[in-house]
Parts: C-alpha cells; structure tokens; sequence
C-alpha cells in the first residue's frame, strides 16, 4: 500500500472517530500558557466550541484515532477486526504536530485520543501516553487532553494517562451485559468497571494529596466520563437510566454520553439497520440532566417513562413526569421550596434561581416570570403567581395536547 | 441638560468616574447626553458643560458592576443611560438587582448576556492564518464582532497565545500582541487580512470527516453557530455540500452494508446470542406471568418469514412456536400450498404468552398496541438478520407489529406490500382464525383461500 499522507490519514482517523459522542472540553482547573514555553489554556469549566457540523454537533476537540485497526471484533463499531474499512495509522508525532498547528490557528480546544487496539492493550495504551507527554513535556501544552483508556491496559499506564490528561474515558458501551457479550465478544463488564473504580480511586487519591501539599501533581482534574450505545440492545431508557445513574454512583463520573446507534459502513450481521433514534438520544440527554441538574432521583426519571419503559418521544420527560403527577401542581411560585420549582415544565435553573432571589423581595406576578423564562404559555397550566391561578387549565384533561409541541420537529433539514 | 463625552464605546471607567459624580450630585438621569468621542460634533458645543463632579462614594452591589462591565459593551445607544438609571434606583433599592424579573434589570441583563455570547463567540470563532514577516511568524485574524468586546476579549487571547505572535484584526479595532505586549491600532478592514492558510485544507478535510450524515440537524447547527460568522470561517464553505451528499452517503453505507453480509457463521451467531438475549427479556410487563420467552425458529437464511401474534398455551410451555393447533393447521396449510415448511422462519409479533386465568385454564388475551410496540425491537432484529425475501404477517397483530400502524386484513390482503423498511410483505389472516369458524362450510372456504395466500405470497418472492 502506498504512503498515506496525514491528510489522508485524517480523513480515515477522523471519520473512524464520529461515532463517538463526547466532545466535551469543560470542567477542568484553570490554566495558561503565561510564564510557559508553550501555548494553550483552559477556562474553568467553560468548554469552547470551535465549530459546529450539519449533523448538530459541536467540534471542540481535534477527536481522531490513533489508528483504526483493531484486534477485536465489536459487531457495533466500524473499526472492528472483520470490518472492510480502509486502515490507517498515525504516527505519535503526527498526533502532536497535527494538534499544534490546529490550536495554534484556534481550530479546537486540544485533543480527544482514543485508538484500535493493536498488538495489545499495552502497546495501545503506551502510544496514547506517548501523545500526551509529547504535547505535555516536549512542547510544554496547556490546552485540553482527553485520553480514552483501553480496557484492560496496565493499571500503571492508565495511571500515567491521567497524570497527562484532563479527562480519561473509558466506555461501557452497552447498557445490558447480555448486549455487551452479544455485541463486544472480547470485552467484560467487570472489567471496564474496574477499570472505572480504579480511575476513580486516583481522581480521590489525588484530590486527597492536592489538599495537603499544594504541589502535588493533579490527576485528570476533569474526571471520566463513559459512553454507551443506543438501540443497539435491547434495554429500554427506564434501563438505561437505571444503568446511568449505578455509573454516576459508583464511579463519581462526570457525563455519560448517549450515542445513538448508527448505520455502518460493512456493518456485522448483528446489527440493526436503522437511521439512528436521534429523537430517543436526545430524550435520554434531558433525563440525564434531570437527575444531574433538576434534583430527580433515578426512580422518579424512570417514573416518567411509558408502560413499555421508554420515554415519550413527543414530549421532553420533564413534562411527561408532570402529567403523570398533576396532583403536584400547580406549584406556588410565591412559596414553593427549590425542589418543587424545579418540577415545573419549561423552568430552567436559573430561572429557578432568579425567581428565588426575586422572591424575597416582593411577591411576583405570571408578567414576572414571563420576563424570566422563555415561554410562559407552556408553564401557566403549572403555576400559581400573585395575580394567577390556573384554575380553568388544570382542570382540563388534555394539557398534554396544549403543552405538547404542535408541530413534529423535522429530523431532516429541520 | 448635560452632555458627557466618553473616549471609547467600551470606555467603563469613564462612564463610571463621570456617573459617581452625577449620581452624588442628584442629576436625573433624563437630564444627561452620553456621547462617544466626537460623533455629535458640534451639536451639543456650546451648551451646558459639566460642572467638576463632587467627589464621594457610596457602595454599589458587585453584581451591578458585573452586570454594567459587560452591557456597556453593547452597541445600544441607551446603555449608558439606562445603567444610569439603574444606579440612582440602587440608592433606594439596594436589593434592586437580585430582583431580576424587574423589567430594568431584565433590559440590561438582555444587553450584557448577548455581550457575553458575542465574546463567547469569538473566543470560538477567530481563525489565525500563519504569515511570515520581519519578527518571524505571526498569526493573523480577521473578526467582525457584533458588540464592542475586542479590548475586553484581549486578556483571553493573551493568556492562551502567549509564547505566540499574533494579531486579530476587526473593523473598529485591531489589536497585536508580540510575546510580551499588547498593542492597540485602529480598526482594519478584511483586505488588510492574509487570505489563505495551508492548514485550512487540512483543518476542513478533518470538518468533513468528523460529520455523521446520518445524522443530519441543520437547526442545531445553526443555532449554535449563525450564518452571519460563516463567512470568516473557513471550513463553513463545505455545508452546502454536506448536507446535500449526506441522504446519498447514509443510503450508501447501508446499502454497503446490506450488500457485504455472507450468509452463515455470523449471522448464526449472532442469532443465537439475539435470542439468548431475548430469554431475559422485560421490555413489557408480560414476562411476568409468561413461562418463558418464545423466540422465532427456523434457518436464518430462509427466504421466507411467518409472523404470528403471540405464543400460545402449548407454545409457552415448549418454548417453540408454531406447535399448538393453530400451528398444526398452519403446517398443514404449507403442505397443501405446496411450501417447503422447513425452509420457512417463524415468530410472533409478541414473545411472551398474554392470558387470563379462568378457573385453571389460561385464556389467550389479545396483546394491545404498548406490548406490540415493545416487542418490535425483536421483530426488527430479526428481520434484519433473516433478511427474508418476503414476510407474511399472519394476522391484524403481526401486521400492525410488522408496519408500525393499523391495517385492514381484508383491504390489503392480495398483493405484494412494501415493509417500512423496504422489504416484501403480505398479510393474511392467522391459522388460529379458521379453527374458530363455527360454520364447517365457511372454514374450508377459509381454508382454501389462506392456502391460495401461502401459495401466491411464495410465488411471489
């Protein structure tokens, strides 16, 4: 085979790399490249995204493989061992020089890395090392690392990942270990959450020291996070939630990303092949944040599902919780606590938290809160304001049908 | 009325320095002008100047001058004013600004949010092309802000560029930092710009790359990312183009897929590990009170599927399909149609047997649109890996698993019909169906055209 050019190798290495969901370049410690030989920054918790594609999503990170060839033959993933794709490999310096020259001209944030596996876990894991100590040690940068961790790589490479890295990963990729062992012959369970537990063992290890000496060194400040695959099993969102909320628990992650399964290329014959439920994904992503931002214990998330155990994909959760226990509502915005607030359909957190302020001062009006939401034809059914009631409403029954979108939303050129 | 003249659009300080002094003095805020450098030439020359201000303090609440820091930055000629106002209510109202559904504060948090996104957006979106000059290399950009916030998004660039030499060019203002630092000029204009970027190609090959056309959002994408900065970004040339190819691309990777399957081995396993899968399935509630799960049977390269309703009785206690008496006459149908029997895939819509219990015996209960619904996800699974040539849904149930939606046996039975996705179907009615007729004369009548049904949806594949 001729040369590849690492032009050509990033049109394979990337293209390998878009079934992934995270993107995330957010939450790590603040730094910059003041006083450095290098360049780069990171702004607390603030993620920059540098672009966004037609299919929606933000480009935040340089996201590419190392190199898409594999040892193992995960039926849901294009770079598996069976698999027709066109390979490719990037040098370790080709990594480096490719991340450089892109955030030098404020393409990105910094680089996602992740990697087939080839010849072992262990090789795999040590090149990935290799690329963040280059940008780290070699050209002293200050942007942002994301390492994806091999499954069953030495606990000691992992370890120097994330003393490299802002954010390591590792996936679960099914939510069921029955699809696991179905889909991903070659990966366990019980290994990727150990994998987990240890990382999350450093995270504390080093917290711990950096309370006490303030030199020590930081790992992965930004956390883990893990990703899991959609509609390629059979687990339904009230599983899935389940599932989310036992890793966010257990392993004090970050984010799971919910990826929903998409057509491959040459896919294996275990695969279905269906447009991807992007609708279903993006019901998973506002349940997520029900528990991680709104207070919801997983129970009351899966309490907004159907009978089946899937969420309504016509309404978002939030709203389908609320039909489901209308005797809830309508909740005072004059007295209701936080909690009950952050019930209600259509109220972000910061409108919680402006009516909260505002509150103590004098007692408000539905004209007020229309100033502090986006829409107040969607809440008023919900809420009791000083010189509001929602008497006539509440009593209908059939507010799904006048707080529910009217129009579908249009997947295709919407 | 008074007229103050700030230095610069962006000019803080000023406007603070100058607004401590009116609000100590008890000047209205209607009784101000605030204008920028020279604009109102000699407009206001000649009139009331300002007196020297009192000096003084007074304690203003942090998050005024949070607030008032960023909406200065608009282009809005009232800021000034309204922040004026603000302040003289802040001395009677102190709490005034944690009321932030006041409509004052509103306007003014409106202002400095959209300043804030602007900034946001320029931190995300300048592009620095690398040129050489006399000092070596230099990155250069050319942004068009919406808002005045280059010189308060400088430090930003600073901190993250430092060991870099660079310049961002913008029509009001450019600014350059040269490793040690920063210096303002005025503003430019894009010709004064480099146009062009080795690293550009290389930058939209990866744009390219990174995008799934299979999952195509435009409104997402432009929410984020508005058209009116397209046009300094580089990589956003190739959109048009994306999304156009992008039904062709999806279409081709799975027509790739479909084409690239070897029948055996694989699907085999993957059969077998589906159905293995299936036994614990508790999608919907009937596995509760079913004994186990009835899972599809027959040579997964059969040209040929079945879709019944439900298992029954029998079937729930053997755990095959088909065996019960509906089954029998199913069997029997295939003989006389002349149908290779063994060649044939069968399955129900729904895997677990839905009963009531009178006395002891277990009543077949029909299964309602949630179970069908639920249950799909097999149908599918199956239907992908058997890829049957044509599929017969036996039965309303298996028809309305099978299309997704309701359908007439009696409208749509006859012909070939197209699956949701794309396969052969035929419908007719289910075997269980014939044993009901009471009538001895209707049955074989029945009878004979579920056999003609058999025949004709075979001969048709």
């Amino acid at each position: 085979m001729a040369q590849l050019d690492t032009r050509q190798k990033l049109e394979i290495l990337a293209d390998a790399a878009k079934y992934d969901a995270s993107c995330a370049s957010s939450g790590s410690v603040k730094r910059d490249s003041r006083g450095g030989k290098g360049i780069g920054s990171t702004d607390q918790g603030m993620g920059i995204c540098h672009a966004y594609a037609p299919d929606g999503r933000c480009i935040s990170l340089l996201k590419i493989l190392l190199t898409n060839s594999c040892i193992f033959d995960c039926h849901y993933c294009i770079n598996r061992k069976s698999s027709n794709v066109r390979r490719a490999r990037f040098t370790t310096d080709e990594v480096v020089q490719l991340t450089l020259a892109f955030y030098r001209r404020n393409y990105i944030e910094g680089l996602f890395l992740s990697s087939g596996i080839i010849a072992s876990s262990n090789y795999t894991m040590e090149q990935i090392v290799e690329v963040a100590r280059s940008l780290r040690e070699d050209h002293d940068f200050r942007g942002y690392i994301h390492l994806k961790t091999i499954p069953d790589a030495d606990p000691e490479l992992v370890h120097q990942a994330g003393m490299y890295a802002d954010r390591v990963s590792i996936n679960v990729e099914l939510p069921t270990v029955s699809g696991l062992k179905r889909l991903a012959p070659e990966k366990s369970a019980t290994q990727i959450e150990g994998a987990m537990a240890a990382t999350k063992a450093d995270i504390l290890d080093t917290a711990d020291a950096k309370k006490r000496y303030k030199s020590a060194p930081r790992f992965a400040p930004a956390g883990q996070s893990t990703q899991m695959i959609v509609g390629a099993d059979a687990a339904t969102d009230r599983d899935i939630v389940g599932r989310a909320a036992g890793l966010y628990g257990k392993f004090g992650l970050r984010r799971v990303y919910y990826s929903a399964f998409s057509p491959i290329p040459d896919a294996s014959a275990v695969l279905p092949l269906k447009r991807p439920p992007l609708m279903r994904e993006h019901r998973l992503y506002q349940s997520d944040w029900l528990m991680r931002f709104y207070e919801f214990s997983p129970q009351e998330v899966a309490d907004a599902a159907d009978d089946t155990g899937m969420m309504p994909l016509d309404i978002d959760p939030k709203l389908a919780w609320a039909l489901k226990h209308r005797a809830r509502f309508p909740v005072d915005v004059n007295r209701a606590p936080r909690e009950m607030l952050l019930r209600v359909p259509g109220l972000g957190t910061r409108a919680v938290g402006k009516i909260l302020a505002a509150r103590r001062w004098r007692r408000l009006s539905l004209a007020d809160i229309g100033r502090l939401t986006v829409s107040i034809a969607k809440i008023r059914p919900f809420l009791i304001a000083s010189d509001w009631r929602p008497v006539a409403l509440a009593d209908k029954l059939d507010v799904r049908t006048l707080v529910a979108p009217k129009v579908e939303q249009m997947e295709l050129f919407g | 009325m008074r007229v103050v003249t700030l230095e610069t659009e962006d000019d803080f300080d000023g406007w603070r320095d100058v607004v401590r002094g009116l609000v100590l003095d008890h000047v209205p805020p209607d009784q101000v002008v605030w204008q920028v450098g020279d604009e109102h030439g000699e407009l206001f020359t000649g009139q009331v100047p300002l007196a020297p201000p009192s000096t003084g303090a007074f304690s203003v609440p942090r998050p005024f001058i949070d607030l008032a820091r960023n909406a200065i930055l608009h282009t809005d000629r009232e800021r000034f004013a309204l922040l004026h106002t603000l302040l003289v209510r802040l001395r009677d109202q102190p709490k005034l600004m944690e009321d932030q559904a006041d409509p004052l504060v509103r306007k003014l948090e409106g202002f400095a949010k959209a300043v804030r996104r602007d900034i946001h957006k320029m931190r995300a979106f300048v592009r620095f092309r690398e040129v050489q000059d006399d000092g070596g290399t230099r990155y250069v950009a050319w942004f068009e802000p919406e808002f005045h916030i280059v010189r308060a998004n400088a430090a930003f660039f600073v901190n993250r560029f430092a060991t870099m030499r660079w310049s961002i060019l913008t029509p009001a203002l450019t600014i350059h930092w040269d490793g040690k630092r920063l210096t303002e000029g005025l503003g430019a204009s894009k010709a004064d710009a480099p146009d062009g970027d080795p690293v550009e190609a290389v930058w939209k090959t990866y744009y390219a790359s990174i995008f799934n056309p299979a999952r195509v959002k435009v409104g997402a994408m432009l929410k984020e990312m508005p058209r009116k900065y397209w046009k300094n970004m580089p990589e956003t040339a190739l959109v048009p183009a994306l999304i156009a190819s992008a039904q062709a691309r999806e279409s081709e990777m799975v027509a790739t897929a479909k084409t690239k399957i070897v029948p055996g081995g694989n699907i085999q396993a993957a059969w077998e590990a589906l159905r293995e899968e299936a036994m614990n399935c508790t999608r919907c509630h009937l596995y509760k009170h079913a004994t186990q799960t009835v899972f599809g049977e027959g040579p997964v390269d059969a040209d040929l599927m079945f879709v019944g309703e439900q298992p029954g009785d029998q079937e729930d206690l053997a755990g095959h399909p088909f065996v019960g008496p509906a089954g029998q006459m199913f069997d029997r149908a295939m003989a006389d149609a002349g149908v290779d029997r063994a060649r044939a895939y069968v399955t129900n819509a729904v895997k677990h047997f839905k009963y009531e219990l009178r006395g002891k015996r277990r009543i077949h209960s029909k299964p309602d649109a949630g179970e069908i619904t639920a249950c799909r996800w097999w149908i599918d699974q199956e239907l992908a890996l058997v890829k049957p040539k044509m599929t017969v849904a036996l039965g309303a149930t298996a028809a309305r698993s099978l299309f997704g939606k309701a359908m007439t046996i009696g409208r749509e039975r006859g012909r070939v019909l197209e699956l949701p996705d794309g396969g052969a179907a035929w419908i007719t009615v289910h075997p269980s169906y014939l044993l009901r007729l009471p009538d001895e004369d209707a049955k074989r009548e029945e009878y004979a055209k579920f056999v003609a049904d058999l025949k004709a949806a075979a001969a048709a594949m």
